[in-house]
């Protein structure tokens, strides 16, 4: 489409870019005052702080029980993955593949969830969880997290299912694969970069997954983001610079998974789902 | 009827270019369009046949060269300012207006009065036979309904110039023979100037007053329906138009008759832009047949029946294969002899291929 | 032992097979630890610790501390919403003209991913009184005092701006793209500057599109908690409704309270939802793309 040249034209777009520019301008701005503050020795009524030191880090690493968060993140978010991907592809499959009665209906208890916001599920989520006498431990924030990231697995991967032609699983069918080689040969190769895609992103919303992990996390069963919140809300405790240490180490967490899952998904998916 | 086409006297292309970086898709096209002609882009996909009608349209500026409607230049206009009607491929109709709303968009845009709108979309809903299907939406009209609609919604504005970009790719055979001749039909009703792309030959044969061949983004040849099927410029224009026999020879004799010697034999052909020396040979299989006396010696590999004569592939005894036509049933392995006349074996120079 | 076979085949003709039961641990899943849990969360709040039967409900509806979170969650999330959206469309206008959109939209990729915590981290670092924000606009001679924006109503407003745009701005980018392009061609051939081709083409046809993601992120900012809690005044202004059955649930340990709250939020945001999309109703509902190609 050939672009207008009138004035008014040219007007109107400099300024959607000067507004765009601005946002980003202040997202990269508050990334990055996190980023200076952590390795800051004293920062206060200047432009930058007075000197530098990752004594912060070492800090954070000692006295706040960074290691013992980070594995705990690790083993939610491990399980979370996995769990998922075992529990969703395989559904995302028959839903896929299969017209039964109700499934219209299956459809909808897999987007709620989605649609929901987790915090006011979460409250009476938690309520049953914590009869079960699960809520404070590491399987009740496993649970927890499996709520929406389950659906979110099955609506990623249903367009990655359909796009394979039936006729190859009929082809692998008539040249005598058995189904479980039909799934190992044939189905798991051509699913991989599906299946890595919504994995990768389980991965990266669960690491950031605040609100359900707050409401069923006992004292030791925090992941990252929930100490950082912790952290932040009782501010003073421990100086602002660890907070932000904390803080920076919880934006690598996430951001070195999010560069790798934009290889294989559009950004867009992030948002829109399933929608294709 | 009232529709009709604005009028111009011609539509000048002078030397128009485009080029996306170092990719050149088109190179210097002239071309004066007379009023009420009916021009065909033809040409293999990727020859920038599309590129030059989106030129034209205004939906893609041009990177060198001009474009002239009589004296007022129009290509440093946008897409609605030059007021041409114009066929999408894939209809582009606005999936959320009745048929009578797309088709009296253009009007609206106009700000033409509502009763005269409502009267020019009737009779544009008249001509293109939809009469009582104005209030549908185009999701619920057919592939070839959609396609009326397509070219009322262009023709209503009365354009002096309508663009159809391969209008009939998307419709099954049957429909495609049915709106080739409908927009014959209507083109000679109204008189209006089109510009037709295609890379159907039968179609652009069917349709144009003439034709315009284009290859890696360059005008091979302009003619006449009639030249380009019976004289093409060039061996690649040749082959494109349906010349299957392609083959490199030596060309003895003078202009006033050459002769060929190719296949293990040799025949007596047209210079066209060749003479004596290494040539290039173009002839169509219809043109090759079976006589008694014929100079090339060749055996039948397959050949098969359509309808009136059998079309089929022979290997010559030097090993070039011959596309061939024979009146009766010939079987594989069967010698023949193969004979074409003089003023249909058309002769290139040999360095002029490619 | 036919009988059997007999139910197989007939289940299988309506598509229940082995492969069909795939679907079964993901739905038995979904169906313990959302629907029964919200069930649950709608018969506990109708016994309450004590009263009657909706004694959780009448006393959120008189404690003007607990129903006037409603109005202050909407006053938060309603502005917000609506700023995304009319943003977003412009933005998404330019944006898919664009042929290398990839880099822009990890960007705004990122506060979506890094979520509110972190963002609020970095809000109160950089909108702080000595915060870069502040002094640039002091440095520019804009302003002579630092702006106050935050534990208040804009510093809430600002995180959930942040975080809520880019999340708007991609929904709307991916259905401004998903309009053919011929269409606007085709509109523009017809006479129709760009303006013209917005309203009689692009917006009808973007109509039901916005509408969702004016539901989704609606929903999305009306149940803004971690930000209202630290970059906001939680006992003041932004006490925003899911502060309220937070503080129930974990403060006063009244489960019952605090999920009588969480259905009252869910009312809420299922009465906004579906009053737009009855409003959508009216509009034109159907593919985007101009032909059967």
């Amino acid at each position: 489409m050939q672009r207008e040249e009138t004035i008014g034209a040219k007007l109107w777009a400099s300024l959607v870019w000067l507004m765009v520019g601005l946002f980003v301008l202040n997202l990269v701005g508050l990334v990055a005052t996190v980023v200076v503050n952590s390795f800051g020795t004293r920062w206060f009524a200047t432009w930058l702080p007075a000197g530098f030191t990752p004594r912060w880090y070492a800090m954070a690493w000692n006295e706040f029980q960074l290691p013992a968060i980070l594995l705990v993140t690790m083993e939610v978010v491990g399980a979370v993955v996995l769990l998922s991907g075992l529990i969703g592809v395989p559904a995302a499959y028959a839903m896929a593949r299969r017209d039964f009665p109700g499934k219209k209906a299956a459809m909808l208890l897999f987007l709620l969830p989605l649609l929901v916001p987790p915090i006011t599920y979460g409250i009476p989520m938690a309520t049953v969880l914590y009869q079960l006498h699960l809520a404070g431990t590491l399987s009740g924030v496993i649970l927890a997290n499996l709520v929406p990231t389950v659906p979110f697995v099955i609506l990623i991967m249903i367009p990655f299912v359909e796009q394979i032609d039936p006729r190859i699983e009929a082809a692998a069918r008539v040249f005598g694969a058995s189904t479980l080689q039909l799934f190992t040969r044939v189905l798991v190769p051509l699913l991989t970069p599906g299946i890595l895609a919504a994995l990768l992103l389980v991965l990266v919303r669960t690491i950031a997954m605040f609100e359900l992990t707050f409401l069923t996390a006992g004292p030791d069963s925090q992941t990252l983001v929930v100490a950082l919140y912790y952290s932040v809300f009782a501010a003073g405790v421990r100086p602002g610079q660890s907070i932000d240490a904390m803080a920076v180490v919880y934006m690598i967490a996430t951001m070195v998974w999010l560069l790798i899952a934009l290889r294989f998904v559009n950004p867009t998916q992030i948002v829109t789902r399933a929608k294709k | 009827m009232t529709i009709a086409s604005r009028d111009f006297r011609e539509l000048r292309l002078e030397e128009i270019s485009r080029d996306f970086g170092v990719l050149i898709a088109l190179s210097k096209i002239s071309l004066t369009v007379q009023r009420g002609e009916f021009i065909a882009l033809l040409g293999p996909s990727g020859c920038g046949k599309s590129t030059a009608l989106n030129c034209l349209a205004g939906l893609l500026p041009l990177t060198g060269g001009a474009i002239w409607l009589d004296e007022k230049r129009i290509d440093t206009l946008g897409p609605e300012g030059r007021g041409f009607g114009m066929v999408f491929q894939n209809y582009a109709l606005f999936p959320h207006m009745s048929v009578r709303r797309n088709i009296g968009f253009g009007l609206q845009m106009q700000k033409r009065p509502r009763a005269e709108i409502a009267k020019r979309v009737e009779e544009a809903l008249a001509l293109v036979r939809l009469t009582g299907q104005g209030d549908k939406l185009p999701g619920q009209i057919s592939g070839g309904q959609q396609q009326r609609v397509a070219i009322a919604r262009a023709i209503v504005v009365e354009p002096p110039l309508v663009l159809m970009d391969e209008p009939l790719s998307n419709l099954d055979a049957k429909l495609r023979l049915e709106m080739r001749s409908e927009i014959r039909r209507i083109h000679g009703l109204l008189g209006c100037s089109t510009i037709y792309v295609t890379h159907d030959q039968d179609e652009a044969l069917s349709l144009a007053d003439r034709i315009v061949v284009l290859r890696d983004g360059q005008v091979r040849q302009i003619g006449a329906p009639e030249t380009l099927y019976m004289r093409p410029a060039s061996a690649d224009v040749a082959e494109f138009m349906g010349y299957r026999n392609i083959i490199a020879a030596q060309a003895s004799g003078n202009a006033a008759g050459l002769s060929v010697a190719l296949a293990g034999g040799s025949l007596l052909g047209t210079a066209v832009d060749g003479a004596a020396g290494p040539v290039t040979v173009a002839i169509r299989p219809e043109d090759l047949t079976p006589s008694p006396d014929g100079p090339i010696a060749a055996e039948v590999i397959t050949a098969e029946y359509r309808g009136r004569d059998f079309y089929g592939v022979a290997r010559a005894d030097d090993g070039t294969e011959l596309y061939f036509r024979a009146f009766e049933r010939v079987g594989p392995g069967a010698r023949l002899r193969l004979a074409a006349p003089a003023e249909r074996v058309l002769i290139y120079r040999a360095d002029a291929r490619r | 032992m036919s009988d059997r076979i007999g139910v197989r085949l007939r289940l299988a003709r309506r598509g229940m097979d082995g492969l069909t039961l795939l679907v079964l641990p993901a739905v038995l899943f979904i169906l313990a630890l959302f629907v029964y849990p919200f069930l649950y969360g709608l018969f506990l709040s109708f016994h309450p610790m004590k009263g009657g039967t909706f004694a959780n409900y009448i006393r959120f509806f008189s404690d003007p501390f607990l129903y006037e979170t409603i109005g202050t969650t909407l006053w938060l999330a309603v502005p917000v919403t609506i700023l995304n959206v009319v943003l977003s469309i412009p933005v998404a206008m330019r944006v898919r003209l664009l042929r290398r959109q990839k880099l822009l939209t990890t960007i705004l990729v990122v506060p979506i991913t890094l979520g509110t915590v972190l963002v609020a981290e970095g809000l109160l670092n950089y909108l702080g009184p000595r915060g870069w924000f502040n002094r640039v606009l002091m440095a520019a001679g804009i302003i002579d005092h630092p702006l106050m924006l935050l534990h208040n109503y804009w510093g809430v407003f600002l995180s959930l701006v942040i975080t809520g745009f880019p999340f708007t701005f991609l929904l709307t980018l991916s259905y401004v793209t998903g309009i053919d392009p011929s269409l606007e061609q085709a509109g523009a051939m017809l006479g129709a500057r760009a303006r013209a081709r917005f309203r009689h083409i692009l917006l009808p046809l973007l109509t039901p599109g916005l509408t969702i993601t004016l539901a989704l992120s609606f929903v999305q900012a009306f149940s803004v908690f971690p930000s209202a809690v630290l970059l906001g005044a939680p006992a003041g202004p932004t006490r925003v409704i899911s502060i309220a059955a937070y503080q129930a649930a974990y403060e006063q340990y009244d489960y019952s309270m605090a999920s009588a709250i969480a259905m009252i939020m869910a009312a809420v945001q299922v009465l906004i939802v579906v009053a737009l999309l009855v409003a959508k109703g009216i509009a034109y509902r159907g593919p985007a793309s101009g032909g059967k190609g």
